[in-house]
């Protein structure tokens, strides 16, 4: 897709720098203290969020957790009830959703039954001083730019939801919106079409350099597409992160459980870099944490190292340098998924829970695990993290 | 959740954001007030001084009038006394003489006997308040200024009632047996029809959906074809049925058909299509699985019957049941037809207004007959509001078995319940078209020759086209807008919630009541609206409100259908919402515009009992002139303004086919 197209594409490099820098001079969309309430339940609660230009953003909380009230509010459709939003400069807070500048695309596509692709994507052309030819112009430019050129002439109800979720985007961009706001955009869509549309949408975002904000649930879609993710839980904003930064270093509790898998153990710091789980002592940071301090310690199924059976005679090499880490444990079950195993294990040096472990297919046939065998496993010091347990 | 606790933690130090409003936002609000101030002034506002009518009593209050006598000279004046003394003196009056109505006119003579037209002696009379009053002659006359009178003037002084509210004319109404028995046999008539159309109408439904019958399209036109014709013209076809001179008359074994059986007979076939129509849609959207469930339980033909087939349809039959009687006891036509001295509700409501002129008393009827309407009103809502979760996305529609017994049983039950329907239509027809049934059969195009008859002749049928031109033209126009107007507005909450519950009240509203209504309502001269008294413009503006609940439903239920997010989308595109209104959101819902139309055209063809009221002589209609024709004698000309009716429908009908697949072809090649 090399097209020429009438937005000026955005260089998005330069506020990567900006961000990576830690400084955005000017955000493109400023959140100030915005709370929404439906009487006496609060939607969002005192939420403040800058979002630079170019920036290609995702709210992701569970269902309820005020992602889609935020952005309903950004559109000017459900007005917050307190609370300042900037775009471009402009106060837009109290604006009604026809005087700001943006595209929308809902999950349900929300295209016109009744009028052809074209007639949808040139909806929002007509009607503004355009002569006819120019507005041909531009909805043969939209079409091709989401690859559907040959469709034009067809009523929604003969694409697919793909294609049809690609006419929405189109119609969305054509008036050339500052923001682009996408609702769960490929939530009712198949898990193949999903993938390969979120690379589009991504593709055609980046090409525009326009400011994007996307809803979603999932948070592999997030992960592929934001370059910033919004964590949102019961109305709040969990953390604010790049995709790694958020997978990596969750800094809530929450945050680490909704994103992807946990083992979660109860735990109590001992002193500085030591825990306590079950009945034994093992390494991990522990800066924010007083000494006796109550925890939940958390490590991921993939962060954790098999040893295999026979790991302190063969496997020395591979000895960590924190064998306080080290555990031995009995495999219970092991599930194939595919590209790895999911194996449950118990330690008694953990106590009474259950780890769960995913070892690569590799490790599985190298290491000979399998139910019922002993094998000995590590968990990494940095990546046993702390959360306060909540009461 | 634990946030309604933590909610006192927002700080409300500054105040609501309130959104601008958009040019968009100012123009529906605009819309929902014209619309909203249509429905309170042809509905609200109407009922409302019904209901003050019904409690607004006349009495003479004699204490407020004092009278003085002069002697035969005319010069010296005796003492003053009140009306009220004199009365107690003389009892002139009985106590239950002073109670009235609002057209209550008492003699000032009467409280003098001695009184002598052409005498010399001079009468003073006064009121002891300022809005006593009294007629001389027709000039009214108030205060507390003593005025003179000759005697023979004073022959024409004549005293009129105060006004009060009070629930005397319920007291009134309550103590008068015919006119209470007339609840009891409304009650008895409507729930006896209930459970004898509900029958038959179940045993159809479930016919049409669980048996491979063969027919079964016919059958649903059949059975759905009175809807096409007045309620009058079942009790015309019984009359010639079963009636004095009718060919069958000996079935009934010597009971009268005027009266509860044939009330009773009617009533099943003008209510049968309503009744069908609801438990068809109810027992279509069965889910196969539960059939299947069922089987594979071996559970016996009976009991999947019970536990499957019955529940599932549960709240249609109850739906239907409340309509049906909801019909019954607020139908007028069939009653005054074939009702004879059986007293019904909607027929007293006629007889107090037309026949006696007592307003106030039609008033105390129409309240009392507004009770049970309201009643099944308000229950079948709270029925429908749980029925919701009752569908499911993934039903499997259910497909009959063959089974050559019950396809038989069912078949021919079908073809009893049609032979019925078209029975009756052929009745009217054979009598519209013959000489004097059942005696002389020879075929005659008499009976057509309406300008010969009282009734309205033909002028009448052509307002009765032109009101149901006008009905379908303007309510569709009118119930669409407001309609899109509640489901699609955001924001005005309060306002759509208390326009939504006007649109809904129509349902509750008997046909007598609003039209009785609209009199108090409309005819007075101090209502801006007075001048529309009489014309055309109410009748339209009667029928349109008359039948506003089903078209709203209609309409409404489209509209839901559409994507909420268009309105966002097109915000969104900085779209005016009447471009998305005119170029997406009524040619999507056309096909349901359309039968809005048709619905609203087949009713306004057909209705008696509203606009029985309001018609003047220049707008007779065809319907009230079957109802007029048939009171005065003219029973055959009657048949054939009915069947005038029904070949309108049918046409109408025909028509609006034609132009639903005419029009859906352009404008709906997406579907």
């Amino acid at each position: 897709m090399r097209h020429a197209l009438s937005i000026e594409p955005t260089p998005t490099p330069i506020h990567r720098a900006a961000k990576q820098a830690g400084a955005e001079p000017t955000p493109y969309l400023e959140i100030t203290d915005l709370w929404k309430a439906y009487g006496d339940f609060v939607a969002l609660r005192d939420i403040s969020l800058s979002i630079g230009k170019g920036e290609f953003i995702c709210f992701l909380g569970p269902s309820g957790c005020g992602k889609t009230t935020l952005l309903r509010a950004i559109a000017g459709l459900d007005l917050q009830t307190q609370g300042t939003i900037r775009q471009d400069g402009r106060n837009i807070s109290t604006l009604p959703a026809s005087r700001r500048d943006y595209g929308i695309v809902f999950q349900s596509y929300a295209l016109f039954p009744n009028l052809t692709i074209e007639q949808n994507i040139a909806f929002g052309l007509e009607n503004i001083g355009r002569s006819k030819a120019a507005v041909a112009a531009r909805v043969a430019e939209l079409l091709e730019t989401v690859g559907l050129s040959a469709h034009g002439k067809k009523y929604p109800a003969q694409l697919s939801g793909g294609q049809q979720q690609r006419i929405a985007l189109a119609r969305a961009i054509a008036i050339s919106p500052g923001l682009l706001l996408l609702d769960e955009p490929l939530s009712a869509l198949d898990a193949k079409v999903r993938v390969h549309l979120r690379h589009e949408i991504k593709a055609l975002q980046r090409k525009l350099g326009v400011t994007t904000i996307m809803v979603t649930h999932d948070q592999e879609e997030a992960l592929a597409m934001a370059d910033r993710i919004v964590v949102m839980n019961h109305g709040v904003i969990e953390q604010v992160g790049s995709p790694s930064e958020i997978y990596r270093h969750a800094k809530t509790l929450f945050v680490a459980d909704f994103i992807g898998e946990t083992n979660q153990f109860p735990a109590e710091v001992l002193s500085d870099g030591e825990v306590e789980i079950g009945h034994s002592a093992f390494c991990c940071p522990t800066e924010e944490f007083a000494t006796g301090q109550a925890a939940t310690a958390v490590v991921r199924p993939v962060d954790i190292i098999p040893h295999g059976a026979d790991a302190h005679a063969a496997n020395a090499v591979d000895r960590p340098a924190t064998p306080q880490n080290l555990v031995d444990a009995q495999v219970q079950e092991m599930e194939f998924l595919g590209m790895f195993w999911r194996t449950r294990l118990t330690a008694p040096r953990l106590g009474e829970r259950t780890l769960v472990a995913d070892f690569s297919v590799n490790a599985v046939r190298r290491l000979r695990i399998e139910a019922g065998g002993v094998i000995q496993v590590e968990i990494p010091r940095e990546r046993l993290l702390l959360y306060p347990r909540s009461a | 959740m634990n946030f309604a606790l933590e909610a006192s933690h927002l700080p409300l130090t500054g105040k609501r954001l309130r959104q601008e409003a958009s040019r968009d936002d100012l123009v529906k609000l605009g819309f929902m007030a014209v619309i909203g101030l249509y429905l309170i002034v042809a509905l609200a506002a109407p009922l409302f001084v019904m209901l003050s009518k019904s409690l607004s009593t006349y009495r003479f209050a004699l204490a407020a009038f004092e009278f003085q006598v002069s002697d035969e000279t005319g010069a010296n004046w005796g003492p003053v006394v009140s009306a009220a003394e004199l009365n107690r003196e003389l009892g002139a009056v009985a106590d239950t003489e002073l109670s009235t109505n609002s057209d209550g006119r008492l003699a000032a003579t009467k409280f003098f006997p001695e009184f002598k037209f052409r005498s010399p002696v001079h009468y003073r009379i006064r009121g002891t308040t300022d809005d006593a009053a009294f007629l001389v002659g027709s000039t009214r006359e108030t205060g507390t200024a003593w005025r003179e009178y000759d005697s023979g003037t004073f022959r024409r002084v004549v005293l009129r009632p105060a006004s009060s509210l009070g629930f005397e004319n319920f007291r009134t109404y309550f103590s008068t047996p015919a006119l209470a028995q007339s609840i009891h046999n409304s009650v008895l008539m409507a729930a006896i029809s209930t459970v004898v159309t509900i029958s038959i109408a179940f045993a159809l439904a479930y016919g049409l959906t669980r048996s491979c019958m063969p027919l079964r399209g016919l059958f649903r036109g059949i059975l759905t074809i009175p809807i096409l014709v007045p309620s009058l013209l079942p009790g015309i076809a019984l009359v010639y049925l079963f009636g004095n001179q009718g060919v069958f008359k000996d079935w009934l074994m010597g009971y009268s058909i005027y009266g509860p059986i044939g009330i009773v007979i009617g009533s099943v076939f003008f209510t049968l299509p309503h009744a069908f129509l609801i438990i068809l849609t109810a027992l279509s959207i069965a889910d196969a699985r539960h059939y299947e469930a069922a089987a594979s339980l071996k559970a016996s033909k009976w009991r999947t019957f019970t536990t499957v087939t019955v529940p599932g349809a549960r709240y249609g039959i109850v739906s239907a049941a409340f309509v049906v009687f909801t019909l019954v006891i607020t139908d007028f036509g069939l009653p005054k037809v074939i009702g004879g001295q059986y007293g019904m509700l909607a027929v007293d409501i006629y007889k107090q207004v037309i026949g006696q002129q007592n307003f106030e008393m039609g008033a105390v009827v129409s309240v009392i007959l507004l009770v049970p309407a309201v009643l099944a009103f308000v229950v079948d809502r709270r029925m429908q509001r749980r029925q919701v979760a009752l569908l499911s996305a993934r039903a499997v529609p259910y497909v009959p078995k063959r089974n050559a017994r019950m396809d038989t049983l069912c078949f021919a039950f079908a073809c009893l319940a049609s032979l019925f329907i078209l029975g009756m239509i052929a009745m009217c027809q054979i009598a519209a078209i013959v000489k004097f049934w059942p005696y002389d059969l020879t075929l005659t195009a008499k009976n057509f020759a309406f300008d010969l008859m009282d009734g309205g002749g033909w002028a009448a049928y052509g307002n009765s086209i032109r009101l149901a031109l006008l009905t379908a033209l303007f309510g569709s126009v009118i119930v669409f807008a407001g309609a899109y107007m509640v489901e699609k507005a955001d924001g005005f909450r309060f306002g759509r919630s208390i326009f939504h519950f006007l649109a809904m009240m129509p349902m509750a509203v008997p046909g007598m009541v609003l039209g009785l209504a609209y009199i108090f309502f409309f005819n007075n001269p101090a209502n801006p609206l007075y001048p529309i008294y009489g014309t055309m413009t109410i009748l339209v503006v009667c029928t349109v409100t008359h039948f506003y609940t089903v078209a709203h439903l209609t309409a409404l239920t489209a509209l839901k259908q559409m994507d909420p997010e268009f309105e966002s989308v097109a915000a969104s595109l900085k779209q005016p919402f009447h471009r998305l209104f005119f170029r997406v959101t009524v040619p999507v819902c056309l096909p349901a515009i359309l039968n809005i139309a048709i619905y609203l055209f087949v009713n306004a063809m057909t209705t008696v009992s509203a606009v029985v009221f309001l018609y003047a002589t220049d707008t007779k209609l065809a319907s009230v002139a079957v109802l007029n024709m048939d009171d005065a004698g003219d029973i055959a000309p009657a048949a054939a303004m009915g069947m005038m009716i029904f070949y309108t429908n049918v046409a109408a009908k025909l028509i609006h086919a034609l132009i639903a697949r005419g029009l859906l072809a352009r404008t709906q090649a997406w579907r």
